[in-house]
Formats: structure tokens, C-alpha cells, sequence
């Protein structure tokens, strides 16, 4: 090893630790301000029973459950809304964006608009707008609204479980069967998916535009149609362009569903804001609801990277 | 020459780029295994000429015929179209996809050929550019020689009657303009009716029937290469050819 790098090893070192020796020094300061306050810390209130109701969700959670249970349902149902929602954000988006290069000025036009709008607008607000409307436009749940395999009504939306096949049937107090959601994980993800759609559309938008014109008229001159021309050569040529910014909105859009909180979808900051209030354990509440999405999003970001990896090693 | 049926005639072009006009009243008729030179200085409109015939560009006044048959950009001139190949300065292969893939994409999606038979006519016109051993290959993993000669058997895989050529050898390095010019050169040997933009002035004089000489969107001159190199009538000929002959 010559000097130089023993050197740039040891400086490498050094920037390593310091971030660690801050957070020994953070902890050892926090442990005696909690000490000082006779508080107590620790994370041994996991195992003890949360006490509150989570009203939905894929796991088994009852009220006496314990808290570890509790952040684990609401990790759950945080992967609920979000895959979903990254899913219609995927297909709004590459519609809208293929739209946006439209040669029918009215069409692009139109999406312009609604980029624009969807952008310019908070998502909380899309959120809360999603809500309100579906709690006061749709139908009391014995009557529902029915649009092929979809019932909508103000108890949400019941759809054929996706497993099961079995068909949501209309009995006296309201729907019954299939996979019924509330209006609340509804609104959660049309919310995100008309927002993150926007951004999703811009971003197709400029994959597709980075594409040089010779590639469609090539296309053009082999007398595909244009349809052809986007299917087979523009959009794989895109998706190199596409992917990163993609990954990183889809990484968003998991951060973004924490507004659930607003309209008490119990996911992750929902349920870790409630455990917080209830254990008094703040610190280690943050710590757990930020570990949580640290772990999601790594999974996610990892999966999609194979996907990148993937789409980037072709050709050549 | 004979007085058979013209393949492709066009009458009275115009073309605008907003306000400025790229052709001005642009006719020239082409029969079935002619060879047509154009040329002409930087902007004079000869690129939109021919991109005009396979309706790259849309005219905006005039008429394309090909067969007798008018051409827009409808699709219902699609299937008129697929008779017309072209190739382009800067090769347009699909940088994504093999070179049997750049091959058969069209003819399987487009002529409706089956995989066997489409990689049949690829090896076919792969073998006649001379570039059989580079199937499996990338685009990105040839010369641009090598790849121009891709992008001409690419186009000869749809079996057009009339190929367009832009400027097929300018983006190329000295040494490799040859081999792309040789294959050009068999083709036209081959009786394909072609009309090349190109400033080779040795393949002009070897190949064309006639040369079209543009200026500022308009046709200015039509002769044969003999005439028109050593005879330029019009003085901005004459001045275009001191230009390009001059080293
Ligand atoms: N898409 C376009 N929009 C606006 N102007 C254009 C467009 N395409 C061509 N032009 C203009 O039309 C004129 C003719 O262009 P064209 O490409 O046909 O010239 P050319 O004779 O092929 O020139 P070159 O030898 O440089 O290729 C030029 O002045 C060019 O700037
Ligand atoms: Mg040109």
C-alpha cells in the first residue's frame, strides 16, 4: 500500500466514524436528560399490549395485541396503499405521458393541464379531496354504486377478492363477501395515484422525448404505425431515462402515504403516533416508525435496481 | 430511355417550415429502375425532397404519386409505403436490438412474415451488403460503415421498389464511404430504381441517370452527369461544382 492511499484510507475511516461517535455521544446525552427527568427508555414497551383498535389491514391484529404487532400492522397496511397506488401511478402515468407526446394538440393539452394542476396542488389536499368525495357524492352502502365488478358507496369499495374469485353480494345491512376497502385506504390511494401520476407522466414525457427523431423516422420508414413505433422502439430506448427518476418517485410515493394519517388510515405514522401517545416512549417511537420506512424503501429501491440493472445491460 | 409508366411523380411541391419555404414548386418524375442524383448546396431543400416521397415530411401543396397511386400521410398509404425504403445519414438502426432483430422487426410486424421466413430474407440481404458474420452483433459494436450497410439491408428486407438515400456516406470516416458506395453501387447494378442525395460526385458519374441540382428549395437543373459536370449551365451550378470540386 503506497502512502497516499494509507492516507485517503485513514481520512475515509475518519468520515466513517464520525457520524457514529455523534450518535454515541447523542444517546449517552439523551440516557441522562431522561434519567435527569425520571422518565424511562428502552424498547422492552414493544411486548406490552397496545390497548387501541386497528380498524383494517391484512394481519391478524386484535386490541390486546402488543405494540411490536401493532407498528407491524401498520407496516403492513403502509405496503397496502402503497403498492396499489405505485401500480395505478405506473399506468396513469405512461397513458398520460404517451398522451403528452400526442400530435393532437388537444389531447397534449389537455394533459398539460392536469400535470399542472395535479402538481401545483398540496397532497394533503388531494388526499382530503379524495375523502370528501367520496364520503359525500357516493351512495349509502344498501344501495351501492355498481361499475362492472366494482361497488362503490360510502362504506368504500368492495371488488371480487382477487384470490377467492368470490363476488361481493348485497345483503340488508349493505355489502358482504369479496375483498371489501374502506373509504379511507380508497381515498388513500386515489389520492396518491392521481398526484404521483403527474409527476410519473413528466417523467415518460421526457423519456420519450429523449429518444432522438431519427428513431421514428426510422420507425416511420419501416411503415410501423405509430403505436408499433413507441411499443417496440422508442419506449424500451426510454426506459433507461425513465427508470431512475421512476424508482426515486416510487420511493415517494411509499414516504407520501404517510398523509394517511389525516384522514386515520392506520398506517405506520397513524399507528406509531398513537403508540407514542399512549407508551410515552417518543424517541423510540420515531426510531421505529423511521426504521420502517427505511426498511421498505431500501426493499423496494433494491428490487427496482435489479430491475434497472436489467433494462440498462442491454444492448451493447 | 423507353417510355414506360413513370413509378414515382411528383408535381408542384411546396413545403413550408412556418414562414420559410424548404421547397418552392418542386416536379420530378422517376421511372422504374432510374437512378437519380441529387445535390446541391447545405439548406437548398434536398432532404426534405425525398423525405417528402415517404411522407416524413407532409407537402403543403402538390402532388406525390407512386404507381399512379397518390400518396399522403394517411393510412390508407401505408401499404404504397412499404415499396419505398430508406436510409439515412446517420443510420437510424435500433440501437436496442441485434442487427437480426433491426432485420426482421418490420418485415414480421409489418409484412406479416413468419419468424423463419423473415430470418430467411434477413440473412439473405445481410450476405448481399456483405456483413453476413455480424448478425448476432449490436449496432453499437460496428463501424458506421459497417452499420450504414446494416441500415441498407434493413431497408432492402421490406423488398421495396424505389430506396431514398440522405446523405448515406457523409457520416462516415474516409475509409469507409467505399465499402458503403460499392454496395450502392451493386444495388443500382441490380436494376433498384433510387433516388441518392449524396455529394460522391465518382458514384454519381458511375451510377445516376440523371443528376438533380437544388438551390434554395428549387430544382434548378436536371441533366445528365456528363452535362452536368462538365457542363453546368446555370452559373450557381457552376459555382456549387468550383466549390465541391475545388480540393
Ligand atoms: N423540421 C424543420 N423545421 C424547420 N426548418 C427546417 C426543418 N427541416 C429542415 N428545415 C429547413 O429547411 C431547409 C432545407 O433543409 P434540408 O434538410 O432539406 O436541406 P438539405 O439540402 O438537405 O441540406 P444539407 O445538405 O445540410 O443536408 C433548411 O434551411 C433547414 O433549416
Ligand atoms: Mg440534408
Amino acid at each position: 500500500m503506497t502512502r497516499q492511499t494509507a492516507k485517503e484510507l485513514t481520512l475515509q475511516v475518519l468520515i466513517g466514524l464520525s457520524p457514529v461517535a455523534l450518535g454515541v455521544w447523542l444517546a449517552g446525552n439523551l440516557q441522562a436528560n431522561l434519567a435527569a427527568r425520571g422518565l424511562t427508555s428502552g424498547y422492552d414497551f414493544l411486548l406490552d399490549p397496545a390497548g387501541f383498535a386497528i380498524t383494517e389491514g391484512p394481519l391478524p391484529y386484535q386490541t390486546g395485541d402488543s405494540y411490536l404487532m401493532a407498528f407491524l400492522a401498520g407496516a403492513a397496511n403502509t405496503l397496502t396503499v402503497s403498492i396499489p397506488a405505485i401500480a395505478l401511478t405506473t399506468l396513469f402515468g405512461a397513458l398520460l405521458g404517451i398522451a403528452a407526446i400526442s400530435r393532437n394538440p388537444l389531447l397534449a393539452g389537455v394533459v398539460r393541464l392536469y400535470v399542472d394542476a395535479a402538481r401545483n396542488v398540496p397532497l394533503l389536499v388531494h388526499v382530503l379531496l379524495w375523502y370528501v368525495l367520496l364520503l359525500t357524492i357516493l351512495p349509502d352502502a344498501t344501495k351501492p354504486f355498481v361499475l362492472g365488478p366494482l361497488f362503490l358507496s360510502k362504506a368504500g369499495l368492495a371488488l371480487p377478492h382477487p384470490l377467492t374469485g368470490e363476488w361481493p353480494r348485497l345483503g340488508y345491512f349493505g355489502l358482504r363477501g369479496g375483498l371489501q376497502v374502506s373509504p379511507e385506504f380508497t381515498a388513500i390511494v386515489m389520492a396518491l395515484a392521481t398526484y404521483s401520476a403527474a409527476y410519473c407522466a413528466e417523467i415518460v414525457r421526457a423519456g420519450l422525448q429523449s429518444v432522438p427523431r431519427g428513431q421514428w423516422e426510422a420507425a416511420h420508414a419501416l411503415i410501423l404505425t405509430r403505436w408499433q413505433a413507441i411499443r417496440m422502439i422508442v419506449a424500451p430506448q426510454a426506459l433507461r431515462v425513465i427508470l431512475p427518476p421512476y424508482i426515486s418517485l416510487a420511493l415517494n410515493t411509499i414516504k407520501n402515504s404517510s398523509l394517511g394519517v389525516a384522514i386515520g388510515y392506520p398506517e405506520i405514522v397513524s399507528i406509531g403516533t398513537t403508540s407514542m401517545n399512549q407508551s410515552g416512549r417518543a424517541i423510540e417511537c420515531i426510531s421505529i416508525i423511521a426504521l420502517l420506512y427505511l426498511i421498505l424503501n431500501i426493499a423496494t429501491s433494491f428490487t427496482l435496481a435489479i430491475v434497472n440493472r436489467r433494462v440498462q445491460i442491454r444492448e451493447r | 430511355m423507353t417510355e414506360t409508366a413513370p413509378i414515382l411523380q411528383m408535381q408542384g411541391i411546396h413545403k413550408w417550415f412556418g414562414t420559410f419555404q424548404a421547397l418552392d414548386d418542386c416536379s420530378l418524375e422517376v421511372r422504374p429502375g432510374e437512378r437519380i442524383v441529387v445535390c446541391g448546396p447545405s439548406g437548398s431543400g434536398k432532404s426534405t425532397l425525398i423525405r417528402c416521397v415517404n411522407q416524413i415530411e407532409t407537402v403543403d401543396a402538390g402532388t406525390i404519386r407512386f404507381d399512379g397511386q397518390l400518396l399522403d400521410d394517411s393510412p390508407r398509404s401505408r401499404p404504397i409505403r412499404k415499396a419505398i425504403g430508406m436510409v439515412f445519414q446517420q443510420f437510424n438502426l435500433f440501437p436496442h436490438l441485434s442487427v437480426l432483430d433491426n432485420l426482421t422487426l418490420a418485415p414480421m410486424r409489418v409484412g406479416g412474415l413468419s419468424r423463419a421466413e423473415a430470418l430467411t430474407l434477413a440473412h439473405a440481404q445481410l450476405s448481399r451488403v456483405r456483413i453476413a458474420e455480424q448478425a448476432g452483433k449490436f449496432p453499437g459494436q460496428l463501424s458506421g460503415g459497417q452499420q450504414q450497410r446494416v441500415a441498407i439491408a434493413r431497408a432492402l428486407c421490406m423488398q421495396p421498389r424505389l430506396m431514398l438515400f440522405d446523405e448515406p456516406t457523409s457520416a462516415l470516416d474516409p475509409e469507409m464511404v467505399n465499402e458503403v458506395l460499392d454496395v450502392m453501387v451493386d444495388l443500382a447494378q441490380g436494376g433498384m430504381t433510387m433516388i441518392v442525395v449524396t455529394h460522391e460526385m465518382g458514384f454519381a458519374r458511375k451510377v445516376a441517370d440523371r443528376v438533380v441540382f437544388m438551390e434554395g428549395g428549387r430544382i434548378v437543373e436536371v441533366e445528365s452527369p456528363e452535362d452536368f459536370f462538365d457542363r453546368p449551365r446555370s452559373p450557381r451550378a457552376k459555382a456549387f461544382l468550383g466549390k465541391i470540386l475545388s480540393h
